[in-house]
């Protein structure tokens, strides 16, 4: 019995239902595609702008940022399509148990002087 | 290119190039027992040393050197990697799978621990092994002469890497190749525990590799992170140590509790008592685990807040472990039990590991831990949950899973008096040594006086060790001498769970047609409601193999080469290192290799399991 081969070419129409999933797809994409720009470009502002000062640019422009990290994994990235749960569930719970370690050793060493 | 079936390889070169799980698997076990051993033996001297007041046995440095390399040995050398040796073994057998994920990377992890351990102990000979105790605190480390502390941190970092891979290889083995019908709740507890405790090597173990980096840069690169006249902080390095150290322990603990679950139910003749249960306290473990690091430094002085927060989240622990004595407990509860040597060393666990636990608790009080800090107290509580829950469960899974694995059953006679001096020995070792930290013996110490009331105390702890190196010489005398047993090795123990299904050997493609899992106990559940043979999920068809590869050893070689660099500072050799294990890498990524197929004539020819 032959076998197929990964990496050959697909061949044929897609279905229906893949054209319409792709079209959303793409959609969502560019819309994201054009958020980041805007956000982008608000950061940018931020630090160019002499009317915000430094010590909420700084807080600002990590936020925009990490949302910007968020949106690149779930929308460029696909870990929101199908089969990713278990993706997520590692790298949020890693996250969580990293922020609390992080956040707990903060106070630790920084509270109490040695 | 993919070929029709593998070429014929001699036997050296087939264990050397192996990508198959099992082969690798049973090579971590033997590595495993190999240093082991050697820990062990350690062990004796330190005990001989320890026997009576003011011996002059090993003298200082060698004892800080011994005692050192005995405690780093049994934790990453030995004890890891025979719980890794089962989970290789067992794990894609028991979810139904063919092999793990990768059985390139699988091979690369084993050989990197291996080689790894092997670097550490090559520092026996180059002037004096590591000294700093196995958790290498700053500065003690970062101003031990020699080279020794060197090897520790680069065999660590190795072997390190070695054991980070395998913990993602079993997780994504146990997420995506489980067989139809295996869904997570109904994956066999060991199982569980495996795909927990790789979840806890993934987060825990960057840690250590940032702490060892750390310490590296300090004493070879003229860092000063840990050096306070230039404005560093020693205990910084504590607290990198612990968030590893802590889930580091669950990482040795976990793997028992899922072979105790199921040994017991197996000689219970019983489902496991409240599987779900069990499952979700391995998870909280799991979590908890993280959360209480800082209980390794409560003198340390991080103030009362800080003490009471970690004191009030460690004891928490003792609320899932209990769960799980308990579920143990009404599991043998009303069941067929039957004594062999692997439910004994699993009935046994429970009462000493309880007494491990219990002492964990009084540790956890940080009030009281001022007084228990750094004596013999502690001593005895880490060996009676390391060798009362890990080593126990070890030597349960050796009983259990042997003849599946090396294709003959262990003597029961002999076993059982393994076990019987095994477990004298080592209440007797180790009881005792509660009493001797509550009368004041400081750990880590290479003597002590006359006249302090330590000295019949410490001569009945050697006694005890002296019968646990006996007994550990009846369990060798047994695998030799038990080699005729050579019947009955399919399913010794009318087993329950998956694994029990293959044929002993167990075929190198593990199942000839993937198994349709029904329920949990997936075997059990056939033998009750089907005619004892597991149901196939897909028809006969040529089974695709991976081809075995000789890159990881000089992969690893590579970075043996380096680390020998950087030990010794010769900026050369760190180049080819790196330039090795860099072109291993390269040449793997371009050279196409889509391994070969097993044609049905053949897997009919070697009377597949359907």
């Amino acid at each position: 019995m032959s076998h197929v081969d990964p990496s050959a070419r697909l061949e044929g129409k897609a279905s229906r239902d893949t054209e319409r999933s792709l079209k959303r797809e793409t959609k969502a994409q560019i819309a994201s595609f054009v958020f980041m720009i805007f956000m982008t470009s608000t950061a940018f502002l931020t630090v160019a702008s002499d009317a915000i000062p430094t010590g909420f640019a700084i807080p600002f422009i990590l936020l925009l940022a990490s949302v910007q990290v968020i949106m690149q994994l779930y929308y460029f990235m696909h870990l929101n399509s199908k089969g990713n749960a278990w993706a997520n569930v590692m790298m949020w719970s890693g996250l969580f148990v990293a922020a609390m370690t992080v956040a707990s050793l903060m106070l630790l060493i920084g509270v109490t002087k040695y | 290119m993919s070929n029709s079936s593998a070429a014929q390889k001699s036997v050296v070169w087939d264990w050397l190039t192996t990508v198959d799980h099992k082969k690798i698997g049973i090579m971590y076990f033997l590595a495993g027992l190999f240093f082991f051993t050697i820990a062990g033996i350690e062990a004796m001297l330190i005990r001989i040393q320890l026997m009576f007041p003011e011996m002059a046995f090993l003298g200082e440095q060698t004892y800080n050197e011994v005692l050192t390399m005995h405690g780093t040995t049994m934790l990453f050398l030995a004890a890891m990697p025979m719980f890794f040796g089962f989970m290789n073994f067992v794990t894609p057998l028991q979810i139904g799978a063919r092999d793990v994920a990768f059985p390139f990377v699988n091979s690369l992890g084993f050989w990197l621990f291996l080689f790894g351990g092997l670097l550490l102990h090559v520092s026996y000979f180059t002037g004096g092994a590591p000294d700093a105790g196995w958790t290498a605190y700053a500065p003690l480390s970062t101003t031990s002469e020699g080279q020794g502390v060197d090897y520790y941190i680069l065999g660590l970092q190795v072997s390190g890497a070695g054991t980070l891979m395998s913990g993602i290889n079993f997780l994504v083995t146990i997420v995506n190749m489980r067989a139809p019908g295996m869904s997570m709740m109904r994956m066999p507890l060991f199982t569980w525990t495996t795909f927990v405790t790789s979840m806890l090597i993934l987060f825990a173990f960057p840690a250590l590799t940032v702490g060892l980096l750390l310490l590296m840069l300090d004493r070879t690169f003229g860092g000063a992170f840990f050096d306070i006249g230039l404005g560093g902080n020693v205990v910084i390095y504590q607290h990198l140590f612990w968030i590893f150290g802590h889930p580091e322990v669950y990482i040795l603990i976990l793997p028992a509790f899922g072979i105790f679950s199921e040994v017991i139910s197996t000689f219970a003749k019983k489902r496991l008592f409240g599987y779900s249960a069990m499952v979700f306290a391995t998870m909280i473990i799991g979590f908890l685990g993280f959360m209480v690091w800082a209980h390794h430094m409560f003198t340390v002085g991080m103030g009362p807040v800080a003490n009471a927060i970690f004191a009030v989240a460690t004891m928490a622990i003792a609320v899932p472990t209990g769960i799980k004595i308990f579920n143990w407990l009404l599991t043998l509860w009303g069941g067929r039990i039957k004594f062999t040597t692997a439910n004994l060393f699993a009935l046994a666990f429970i009462p000493s590991f309880v007494l491990g636990g219990v002492t964990g608790v009084q540790l956890a009080m940080s009030a009281a831990d001022y007084q228990f800090h750094d004596t013999y107290f502690v001593v005895a509580h880490f060996h009676y949950v390391i060798i009362g829950g890990s080593v126990f469960g070890i030597f349960a899974a050796t009983f259990y899973w042997w003849p599946k694995m090396f294709g003959y059953r262990l003597g029961e006679g002999l076993g059982k008096i393994f076990f019987w001096l095994f477990l004298i020995g080592f209440h007797l070792t180790f009881f005792i040594q509660h009493f001797l930290g509550l009368v004041g013996m400081p750990r880590r110490v290479a003597s002590y006086l006359d006249g302090q009331g330590f000295n019949e105390m410490n001569l009945i702890s050697s006694l005890g060790a002296f019968m646990m190196a006996v007994a550990f010489i009846f369990l060798v005398v047994n695998v030799i001498v038990s080699r005729k047993n050579t019947t009955n090795v399919t399913d010794p123990w009318d087993g329950r769970t998956l694994e029990w299904a293959t044929t002993t050997p167990v075929q190198e493609f593990n199942f000839a047609q993937t198994p349709l899992i029904r329920d949990l106990d997936a075997l059990w559940y056939e033998k009750m409601n089907g005619n004892g043979k597991i149901k196939a999920a897909e028809p006969l068809d040529e089974i695709h193999m991976p081809n075995g590869s000789i890159l990881p050893i000089i992969m690893s070689s590579g970075l043996v080469v380096a680390s020998f660099g950087v030990i010794y500072e010769m900026y050369l050799l760190i180049a080819l290192g790196l330039l090795i294990n860099f072109g291993c890498m390269f040449v793997r990524s371009i050279k196409e290799d889509h391994g070969y197929h097993i044609p049905v004539s053949e897997i009919k020819k070697q009377g597949g399991e359907s």
